[in-house]
């Protein structure tokens, strides 16, 4: 592999999870003190708050997943690399 | 594309020194024991795992549904409440009129899934040595994932088609005409978006824990075992819930 494919894939990669990880960092952290205002608002429907909670939070794990599968694509799967 | 045999080919991982150095753990990503018939190369240890849990499945089937009885007891009853639990996940989705033609969908996907992770987490593949690549997870080959993500398009298709017919294109042209390009485009981020979900955190979890292993091999990575544990189950239930959503969406 050419070097500055490969550094440049590195920090690509590198790059691709950091940063896939901001949006949904943040929307986990909104939708988790959402989830606690209403249990301590309602601790009868704690049981389905947290249901939904866990499905959601899955949701938005997601989008970094997708930025760590480009990170994969790019390290071991470099279509670049030639 | 004549080099690119199969859908995704991982590369060699590059911390192999790590390997020969230590011999305790080691991460291997993108070898395969590949089995060659008539020219096709398949991913046998991908075929071995999902076999162990096709085989496991029929196993608790059979035996759940072998000697019924009117008040079910131990194995029938745990049965019993493992398909109550998927048409939960059916019936919410698609709605109490129709989930009942495809909760066998639903509840085999469901059931497969749930399998392939935990088969992957918990089973002690690395006793099991074969000449190449390791016994890991199905779900942690991008092949498995996409194949049943395309399984899931094919099922919304159908269930739409069933229902209405031809009249089921009407659907790309609502609520306006002007979004037929995205309309269509959905189609192809569905099954995109099953997959690479279920891949990227089968896989995410599974290196986790062997880049822990390899760092500190005792103690250390058991929470985050257990987190993959969980999280298999989680994927598991939205594979299948997610489902359900589109077979709903195409009903509608």
């Amino acid at each position: 592999m050419d070097s500055i494919i490969a550094a440049a894939s590195v920090i690509g990669a590198g790059l691709s999870v950091g940063l896939a990880a901001i949006g949904p960092g943040i929307g986990q952290g909104t939708a988790a003190g959402q989830a606690v205002e209403g249990i301590a608002r309602q601790p009868e429907v704690e049981n389905q708050i947290r249901g939904t909670l866990l499905l959601s939070l899955a949701f938005m794990e997601a989008l970094t997943i997708y930025g760590l599968v480009v990170a994969l694509a790019l390290l071991f799967a470099n279509p670049f690399a030639g | 594309m004549s080099g690119c045999k199969y859908l995704f080919i991982l590369k060699k991982y590059p911390m192999d020194f790590i390997n020969n150095s230590i011999l305790l753990a080691g991460v291997e990503i993108g070898t395969h024991y590949y089995w060659e018939i008539a020219g096709v190369s398949l991913h046998g240890q991908v075929f071995i795992v999902s076999w162990v849990v096709i085989g496991l499945l029929l196993t608790a089937a059979v035996l759940g549904a072998s000697d019924p009885k009117r008040i079910p007891e131990s194995w029938q009853n745990f049965m019993e409440a493992t398909v109550e639990f998927t048409q939960e996940i059916a019936r919410n989705q698609i709605g109490e009129s129709s989930y009942r033609t495809w909760l066998p969908f639903v509840s085999t996907m469901f059931l497969f899934i749930f399998g392939c992770n935990w088969a992957g987490a918990i089973i002690p593949w690395k006793l099991i040595l074969l000449p190449e690549g390791e016994l890991a997870a199905p779900t942690n080959d991008i092949n498995t994932t996409v194949a049943l993500a395309l399984l899931t398009s094919l099922t919304y298709f159908y269930a739409g088609f069933r229902k209405k017919g031809l009249g089921y294109f009407k659907r790309y042209l609502e609520p306006t005409p002007i979004l037929l390009p995205i309309n269509i485009l959905e189609d192809f981020t569905k099954p995109l978006s099953l997959s690479f979900r279920l891949f990227g955190n089968v896989l995410a979890d599974e290196l986790t824990i062997s880049v822990l292993v390899l760092l500190v091999p005792l103690f250390v990575p058991l929470p985050i075992m257990a987190l993959g544990i969980f999280a298999g189950s989680v994927q598991a239930l939205i594979f299948s819930t997610l489902a359900a959503a589109y077979i709903h969406e195409a009903l509608e």
